[in-house]
């Protein structure tokens, strides 16, 4: 285990504040929970603390951002991805702004908080958005490398990031700088690709499938948009299987992002999602909420196992 | 174009007095009323409510450098009431950041004039807008953005009633005076007529400007925004303390010098046929010639 993801982003941005005198970080009053704060301690004269108003969070930093200025707004996904849409929208992405809207408590992660609290259409919502990047880190690595990466961009990026410890996984700074999926296991039967924090339940999947002698290759894939589908659909011809995994709803998300390409491209595969089907979330301890909506390792390899028919 | 405007527009730089603002915005007002006649599509009534407001902004206010657009001192103006994207256009292409001759494709297909304002499209544009109740959002953001970097640039944010009823505006209020945001100006055009209605009908906003100084914010108001003497008195007001956030409140008219249009919301956004520009385009020239007269 690393450390929680959110430790990681908030000690990250902090670091990068020294080198990154343009980047200016607001936050919606839980600047506690997603760790900006550990910025807004080290740079108070840099930081903004908008109170509960996401619209305004964003119009904000939009504002800001046609001044030569590099903000990251700060709060729940949930409440970015919904209270915040249309500044993000209409503000920034419109304008192609640099931006970085950092997403705490993505997916099912703020699991006791229950349905209200958990962000599972933020992936559909943003990747809809023109000019906007979307990434899902799977680990605190990720995430400090998606901060790494976003400081660098000239317009609006996504992170998604999560409350928890996640395990890691070894991801390459340079290939992660090229937006590419990360490939944590070879193997010849079928390919898993798993968006964010699922790359350890899929490399889980791929252990229990190992055991009944199914090869299955396994992807991480940080980057929703732009996506990576040449590595992914690559693989899955040569596999001939397709599983895609998601902490989000399958409808607009990453299931989405990868099933556009390979029907764009006459991908020749068959494909099997696991995520979460067109309904809300419930109150419960996070790994066990997660396996409730099918994202268990020993979920991801009976889909697996089903699909190629072993 | 007439020889007087001719002449006034030959050094746009220099700060207009009031009769000279006053003819301008007539004069871009008969402008304003033909583009929309001849494409049969845009907002009228809020555009001619703004007329002096932001002619008397880019004609004697506001320091801007026309060639150079992004000149990053420059002061802000955001139109947050967007849809009178057909006054800023008029206002930015006589004022010199691009030509008068692309006015007439406003809102055609392939044209950089928006129905809406688009800031990488139109030169002078500093923040797209159309959905209602960003703009004050914005330029919070642009102002903070002078404290931070130490510039002496102010920022302009233009609002009618419909950015007032929007949540989002009140939180920016909240903000900005949080911060107590230098150099910010609020400037209300209070038409008091909306899409639907009157605004004591569709979201009763009074008494406005206790509701703005509740929320922190240092408030002038009873001017009239088509008198360009009252405006250039509202601009010694902004110049008079250091006392932040500013709002201005200025009482106008929807649709003004247009008999059939003053006041009546169902000019808001309607088409003008060639029998209402017949009417209209007349009052207009009058008004006009009536002001280049005092000149």
């Amino acid at each position: 285990m690393s450390k929680a993801m959110r430790d990681a982003y908030g000690e990250h941005l902090a670091a990068l504040g020294k080198d990154h005198p343009e980047l200016i970080v607001l936050d919606a009053d839980v600047s506690s929970s997603t760790k900006s704060a550990v910025f807004g301690k080290k740079y108070p004269e840099r930081f903004f603390n908008t109170g509960v108003a996401e619209g305004n969070l964003a119009g904000v930093a939009a504002g800001l951002a046609t001044c030569g200025y590099h903000p990251v707004i700060n709060a729940f996904s949930i409440f970015l991805s919904l209270k915040s849409l249309d500044q993000i929208r209409n503000d920034i992405c419109y304008n192609s702004l640099p931006v970085i809207i950092g997403g705490a408590y993505g997916g099912l992660s703020d699991s006791f908080d229950g349905a209200s609290h958990q962000a599972i259409e933020d992936i559909a919502i943003f990747r809809s958005l023109p000019n906007m990047e979307v990434i899902v880190p799977s680990d605190a690595h990720q995430a400090e490398l998606a901060l790494d990466y976003a400081v660098t961009r000239k317009n609006p990026v996504y992170i998604r990031l999560n409350r928890n410890e996640m395990p890691d996984i070894d991801t390459d700074r340079d290939a992660f700088f090229r937006g590419e999926a990360v490939k944590c296991r070879e193997g010849k039967d079928v390919t898993i690709a798993a968006n964010g924090i699922t790359a350890s339940l899929a490399m889980k999947a791929a252990d229990i499938l190992a055991e009944k002698g199914i090869s299955a290759e396994v992807f991480s894939v940080p980057f929703v948009k732009p996506l990576d589908a040449a590595s992914l659909l690559a693989s899955a011809e040569k596999t001939g299987y397709l599983v895609t995994v998601e902490e989000a709803l399958l409808m607009g998300g990453f299931y989405s992002a990868v099933a556009e390409e390979a029907f764009r491209k006459g991908t020749k595969c068959r494909v099997a999602s696991v995520g979460i089907d067109d309904k809300f979330g419930e109150t419960g301890p996070y790994m066990d909420l997660l396996a409730k909506y099918g994202l268990s390792g020993e979920h991801i390899a009976e889909v697996a196992s089903a699909l190629i028919g072993k | 174009m007439s020889d007087k405007l001719s002449q006034l527009l030959s050094d746009p730089s220099r700060k207009m007095n009031a009769r000279e603002l006053s003819y301008l915005a007539a004069c871009f007002r008969e402008t304003m009323f033909t583009v929309l006649h001849e494409r049969g599509t845009g907002h009228w009534g809020g555009a001619s409510s703004a007329a002096e407001l932001v002619t008397s902004l880019y004609f004697n206010r506001l320091n801007i450098r026309p060639d150079q657009p992004d000149w990053e001192d420059r002061d802000r103006f955001i139109l947050s009431k967007g849809h009178a994207s057909v006054n800023l256009y008029t206002v930015l292409a006589n004022r010199g950041y691009f030509s008068t001759d692309l006015l007439p494709s406003f809102r055609t297909l392939g044209s950089i004039l928006q129905g809406h304002p688009a800031m990488l499209k139109v030169p002078g544009v500093d923040m797209s807008t159309g959905a209602l109740g960003h703009g004050i959002s914005v330029a919070a953001g642009m102002a903070l953005a002078a404290k931070l970097s130490g510039k002496k640039y102010w920022t302009y944010v233009l609002t009618g009633e419909g950015c007032l009823d929007e949540g989002s505006s009140w939180e920016a209020m909240l903000f900005a005076a949080k911060y107590k945001i230098k150099n910010l100006v609020l400037m209300i055009d209070y038409n008091k007529v909306q899409l639907d209605g009157t605004e004591d009908q569709i979201m009763p906003l009074e008494p406005l400007a206790d509701k703005l100084r509740a929320f922190g914010w240092n408030v002038s108001d009873g001017y009239n925004g088509h008198n360009t003497e009252d405006i250039l008195r509202s601009f010694e007001w902004m110049d008079s303390d250091d006392v932040w956030p500013k709002a201005v409140i200025y009482d106008t008219i929807k649709g003004k010098n247009v008999s059939f249009s003053e006041g009546q919301n169902a000019w808001h956004g309607a088409k003008i046929d060639d029998e209402h520009y017949a009417i209209g385009i007349k009052e207009l020239i009058a008004d006009k010639e009536a002001k280049e007269a005092l000149l």
